[in-house]
């Protein structure tokens, strides 16, 4: 019998959780293209997220480059492996390590970040003075960050993208000793528009989950610094969890013939 | 004349917990009325009622005559252009400096020019008795009594109608409490705004207010002018401004 109500209660608080998540992001998006714009937010959030995200990005693209690039080598040395290894290490790079990579080191550090912020500001009634101030906090506060994110993160993987490929050319060049002309050729030719577009449209959708489930932890939250404890680890789980989901189904819809 | 503010038989309960049964209030233009009442009686959610902050299950609540509950968001927020709040922990904004605090309403509501804004949010600080050197500070940078008094300002930075005090004194020393209470008291009359505060602090009623409304498990069991609050003849009353553990009123010391 216990088993039964923990089951019931647990579909319950499941099925109130995504309801109240449907209604928050239906409130963010018709906030979105209704005014007042608070443009000095968005502008200061872009740049928390393009412009300090840089170096983690940086950091975990250009590893993760030079370690595809050895890897490829140590299992296809047996073919052609100068260009499998350039081809393998962009389209790795491009389509799925640069977006979701980028994306979880956002999740961890501005979408825990948010649910800090937003979680603080609600246990402190910061967003209730917000709203007898006469400014929507939607507005004010969700508005700009997800935009944010949605924006920025495109831009993010773009350089991540060109970071990854250099590290694969770092390895295949200094460790591997390919030629470094044939190896830039092979990528360049080997690269489509598609594997590009699919990893910045990719990078849009994990910035709007990121920036949203920051927020909604954060706005949702209660009970002290506990509360806003939790709302920060709910928050980088989650995003975490539906990054990597929704990766998947996001390849499928690309590239599944 | 329309009352400032009509809540008439209001109901919110929190899941099983009854918190407001039935609260039942007028308060007149140019009025203050204190809200008195114990811990958990449902002071804050009475007025965060008022504001809209949060929807009562049932009942009516007006403000110069307009029905706020289930107003839309766009008109909710005319009605709280008209209204300025000090909170209990102040809530100062603190990623903004202090004048952009006191200045908030009027860039961001009003819409005014921020040079403008910041003048008066100057003006505003030097009403409740600070210079303005504190002006580039930041709220982590102040003490408690100063966000107290920063919060103040920045409540009646817009000249508000109508102004909600939470718990103005808690945390406060005695002194610093009564320099609160006189500039609540001096801003209202000054202002000529109405006025509804909550507080467990008797100094604070007898200071503050001209109406006393004594909430006890969700109703108001004791309304009158405060010259009437030493002779109530209410035995609840008397047990709660003269801070007796004996009497009608039971703690509940487990929630």
């Amino acid at each position: 019998m216990n088993l039964f109500a923990r089951i019931g209660s647990f579909s319950m608080s499941f099925i109130r959780a995504t309801g109240r998540l449907t209604l928050f992001t239906m409130k963010t998006l018709s906030a979105c293209v209704r005014p007042p714009f608070y443009f000095r937010a968005l502008l200061s959030q872009m740049v928390e997220i393009g412009f300090y995200s840089l170096p983690v990005v940086a950091l975990t693209t250009l590893f993760s480059g030079m370690v595809i690039a050895l890897q490829s080598y140590a299992g296809l040395s047996g073919f052609s492996s100068e260009g499998v290894v350039a081809s393998v290490t962009e389209l790795t790079v491009t389509r799925e390590l640069g977006p979701v990579l980028a994306a979880l080191m956002v999740a961890g550090r501005v979408g825990a970040a948010m649910a800090a912020e937003l979680g603080t500001m609600r246990v402190t009634e910061q967003i209730d003075a917000l709203t007898t101030l006469s400014t929507n906090p939607f507005k004010y506060l969700i508005v700009p960050r997800v935009l944010a994110g949605v924006l920025m993160l495109p831009l993010l993987v773009l350089i991540g993208d060109v970071i990854g490929i250099y590290g694969g050319y770092l390895i295949s060049v200094y460790k591997l000793d390919f030629n470094s002309v044939n190896f830039l050729r092979n990528s360049w030719n080997f690269m489509q528009a598609v594997d590009i577009v699919s990893g910045m449209t990719k990078a849009a959708v994990f910035g709007f989950i990121v920036t949203l489930l920051g927020c909604y932890n954060g706005y949702h939250s209660h009970g002290g610094a506990e509360g806003v404890g939790a709302a920060t680890t709910n928050a980088v789980v989650s995003s975490s969890i539906l990054i990597l989901i929704s990766n998947y189904w996001l390849t499928e819809l690309f590239f599944a013939k | 004349m329309t009352p400032k503010i009509k809540m008439t038989d209001v109901h919110k309960a929190f899941g099983p917990k009854v918190v407001l049964d039935g609260v039942t209030l007028e308060v007149a233009k140019g009025e203050s009325l204190v809200i008195i009442g114990g811990s958990g009686t449902g002071k804050s959610v009475t007025i965060k009622c008022i504001q809209g902050l949060i929807k009562p299950d049932s009942g009516s609540i007006q403000i110069d005559g307009r029905e706020i509950v289930g107003m839309g968001e766009r008109e909710l927020e005319e009605v709280n252009a008209q209204t300025g709040m000090l909170f209990q922990g102040a809530a100062l904004f603190d990623s903004l400096n202090i004048w952009e605090n006191v200045a908030f309403g009027l860039i961001q509501g009003k819409k005014m020019k921020r040079a403008d804004a910041k003048e008066i949010a100057i003006e505003k600080l030097r009403q409740v008795g600070l210079s303005p050197d504190v002006a580039p500070l930041y709220p982590d940078e102040v003490s408690g009594g100063m966000k107290k008094r920063i919060g103040l300002a920045r409540a009646i930075a817009t000249n508000p109608e109508l102004i909600f005090f939470d718990e103005p004194t808690t945390g406060l020393d005695p002194i610093m409490s009564d320099v609160i209470n006189d500039l609540i008291r001096r801003c209202v009359s000054d202002l000529g705004s109405t006025s509804v505060t909550i507080t467990h602090d008797m100094s604070s009623v007898r200071k503050i207010a001209d109406k006393v409304a004594m909430l006890y498990k969700g109703k108001i069991i004791w309304y009158g002018p405060v010259g009437d609050i030493d002779r109530s003849g209410d035995p609840y009353v008397e047990q709660f401004i003269n801070g007796r553990a004996e009497g009608p009123i039971q703690m509940e010391i487990r929630g």
